[in-house]
């Protein structure tokens, strides 16, 4: 759509328009497709069970169906919360998914806006929830989420650096921050000596790829890394407190969040949206499916992981990080730094 | 026993110094966290007051009645054959291994003998039980310590085992089918290949968890060194069932007392487990419920024939004196103390339910632990709050 605009030489406030507009129903979108597929469909039958089946064929429509009823239930805010801090950390959250949506390509010209730092704009913002986060423990009066705030700060902290330091393998490959310019230097190469096919990352930065899933998983609190929303142990962590439409802003977060950095992923390891012998107006076209499928793909892992292992310890998920994943981060770079000053 | 005091008073002056040491210098506060009785991870009505420091555990203690039903005075307004539907109610997870001991209680007090076939069908059920509800807590364990699959597998594998006893008794979850002298009702046709082939699956469904959980690095992490209980300690807070067993004390009362029923002429074993923490509960639980589906299958094989009842009067009453009979059951031992004074139901009865005294070790265990650590405590202690409270 945008690539039309652009052909058509839309005024500047019209295309700004029409972004937002896009921008606004693809996160919801994006969110809603994760959460049926994967939250309900996918974990359901993983565990022998059907989920819901009867809002819509299969059950397709069960989140429209819970977001409404999220919009129909009392807006609870306690008696001894700190009010407008309360009522905006949800609103925090959700800027930080909003914005990584900013740089990601679905196409030659699909996107929002190519940034020629990409992909250190997309972790920078994606730290911002951790202070929505922060605000709503502190902000809900309650132990629960006071204790799951704390936990999702050192969490988050320590494993955004595992995420950046992964993402500098590919970097160094591309010699480009801009995520366009990462999709652009894996156009072109040769795989067992077929040319034309391109030479996604993935495969020469596997390592970095394991560790980008681990850290997002971590970012995104998912089990094993669910420490501060530990349901068995702090009921829901820092959304204990939050009801209604309040509370489908951390979950729309969530999985919006799930989705940009799985679609981050994708462009950074897959490809993104470039798939061997589609270029020009037909890339743009075809870009938005082949992204969403490969970022499904990364997102089937990550949920898959979620499903199927317990969770950490505080102290073990810091040791993790620290001890494992960041030594790992740096050979790697070292070790792809010095291949690329070789060859 | 002098050793645990020592323990104990080294512990609580350590955590004292520790807590001024860091008040001192930090100038931080306690925080109090009421963990329950409406908590996710509490399965009931358990409530845990935790003194944290940070999320280390200072001080812990369990309160508990809040599900008090008052079943020890409610036998005494009625008669033998009616008290086996309250007792059901007490670990409603295994409720025919409640009825075993309080039955045998009144028949010891009768001097009757149920016939051999009642005693095999009593037993295998007994061991049944032990399937349902250790079975569901392998994947409840699994659940508490964060992995969400596990517990749909037990609840799914579960289910077989319900289906057999209710198809026998009647009941699914309650089956009221102990009698004095005897059993309500012989099996229904077929029902023994059924059975067999159920137990087969359960065993491939202890594989799978063993692979699954047990075999899990982050549970592995997270369970090993844990709660540690030593035996002794254990022993003085009168532990019982699995939860001693999984520190290294070798004793179960199936093995150890003189019982009618048929657990003597099987060939089984008693697993223990050297460290007393987490874990080891956990692998000790797993392998008794394997045990349990053998020594199940065993009975099937030997199942004799003959009458389930034997000769009763047709209104029951129990002659005066005292009996105690204790069975170790799923959750540990349980025992009825029955005074009988020649009427129709109990004079008094006292029940011995084993969650009641593995809870008490709580505030020792709790001690100095983060919170993370509590839940898997909890978990792996694995109670009934119907057991806790009766």
């Amino acid at each position: 759509m945008i690539a039309l605009v652009a052909a058509v030489h839309m005024p500047y406030w019209l295309e700004t328009v029409i972004k937002v507009v896009v921008v606004l129903g693809v996160i919801p979108m994006m969110a809603l497709m994760l959460g049926y597929v994967f939250l309900m469909k996918m974990m359901s039958h993983m565990q022998s069970r059907l989920g819901p089946m009867d809002a819509g064929p299969h059950g397709v429509l069960q989140l429209v169906a819970d977001g409404v009823k999220f919009l129909q239930k009392e807006d609870l805010t306690p008696a001894n919360a700190d009010k407008w801090v309360f009522a905006l950390a949800p609103l925090l959250v959700l800027i930080s998914t909003f914005l990584l949506y900013v740089v990601v390509p679905a196409g030659p010209r699909l996107v929002v806006q190519d940034l020629n730092t990409g992909i250190f704009f997309a972790l920078a913002v994606s730290s911002i929830s951790v202070i929505g986060v922060l605000m709503a423990g502190w902000a809900s009066a309650n132990k629960y989420s006071l204790l799951g705030a704390l936990r999702a700060a050192g969490q988050l902290i320590a494993y955004e650096l595992p995420l950046v330091l992964a993402v500098i393998g590919v970097v160094i490959q591309a010699g480009t921050m801009s995520l366009q310019g990462i999709v652009h230097a894996q156009e072109h190469g040769a795989v067992f000596g077929f040319d034309n096919l391109g030479e996604p990352f993935i495969l020469t930065q596997l390592v970095g790829f394991l560790l980008f899933l681990m850290a997002s998983q971590a970012e995104l609190t998912q089990t094993p890394f669910d420490m501060p929303v530990a349901e068995s142990e702090l009921v829901a962590g820092y959304m204990t407190e939050y009801s209604g439409f309040r509370f489908l802003f951390f979950f729309m977060g969530e999985f919006g969040t799930a989705a940009a950095l799985s679609a981050i992923a994708a462009t950074l390891y897959l490809g993104g949206w470039y798939v061997p012998g589609v270029h020009g107006t037909a890339a743009d076209v075809i870009g938005p499916i082949v992204l969403i499928t490969k970022m499904m793909l990364v997102a089937f892992l990550i949920f898959w992981v979620r499903f199927t292992y317990p969770r950490f310890r505080e102290d073990q998920l810091q040791a993790f990080a620290w001890k494992y994943l960041i030594p790992i981060a740096l050979a790697n770079i070292l070790i792809t730094g010095l291949l690329k000053v070789a060859f | 026993m002098t050793a645990v005091t020592d323990r104990q008073r080294m512990a609580y002056i350590a955590t004292q110094a520790s807590e001024a040491r860091v008040n001192v210098e930090l100038q931080t506060e306690d925080m109090t966290l009421n963990l329950g009785p409406q908590h996710p991870a509490t399965h009931g009505t358990l409530r845990v007051v935790a003194k944290l420091n940070g999320e280390q555990v200072i001080d812990a203690d369990v309160v508990c009645g809040y599900m008090h039903r008052g079943y020890e005075k409610l036998t005494e307004v009625r008669t033998y054959p009616q008290v086996t539907t309250l007792i059901n109610r007490i670990d409603w997870l295994s409720s025919f291994a409640n009825e075993v001991p309080f039955i045998l209680a009144a028949e010891k007090l009768m001097d009757i003998e149920a016939p051999p076939r009642a005693q095999y069908i009593r037993t295998m059920f007994f061991e049944m039980a032990r399937i349902a509800n250790i079975g569901l807590f392998l994947g409840e364990m699994a659940l508490q310590v964060g992995a969400l699959t596990p517990a749909f597998y037990a609840f799914r594998d579960r289910e077989f085992v319900l289906n057999q006893i209710e198809a026998a008794t009647g009941g699914r979850f309650h089956p009221n089918y102990d009698r004095i002298g005897g059993l309500k009702e012989d099996l229904p046709k077929g029902w023994v290949a059924e059975t067999q082939a159920v137990m087969k699956r359960l065993r491939e469904f202890c594989d799978e968890l063993e692979g699954l959980v047990a075999g899990n690095v982050i549970f592995e992490n997270r369970c090993r060194g844990v709660g540690v209980i030593p035996a002794e300690v254990g022993k003085a807070y009168g532990v019982s069932g699995a939860n001693i067993r999984a520190s290294g004390v070798d004793w179960d009362l199936r093995r150890d007392e003189p019982s009618p029923l048929v657990w003597k002429d099987l060939d089984w074993k008693v697993w223990t487990h050297p460290d007393g923490d987490s874990f080891a509960r956990y692998w000790v639980r797993l392998q008794e419920v394997r045990e349990a589906t053998l020594m199940v299958d065993q009975m099937l094989e030997g199942l004799p024939a003959g009458p389930i009842q034997a000769k009763v009067p047709r209104i029951i009453k129990v002659p005066a004196g005292e009996a105690w009979v204790h069975t170790d059951n799923p959750l540990g031992e349980m025992g009825f103390y029955i005074v009988s004074q020649g009427g129709l139901g109990p004079f008094r009865c006292k029940i011995r339910s084993a969650s009641f005294n593995n809870v008490s070790v709580l505030p020792w265990l709790l001690r100095g632990t983060y919170v993370p650590d509590i839940i898997t405590i909890l978990a792996s202690l694995y109670f009934i709050l119907g057991d806790i409270d009766r």
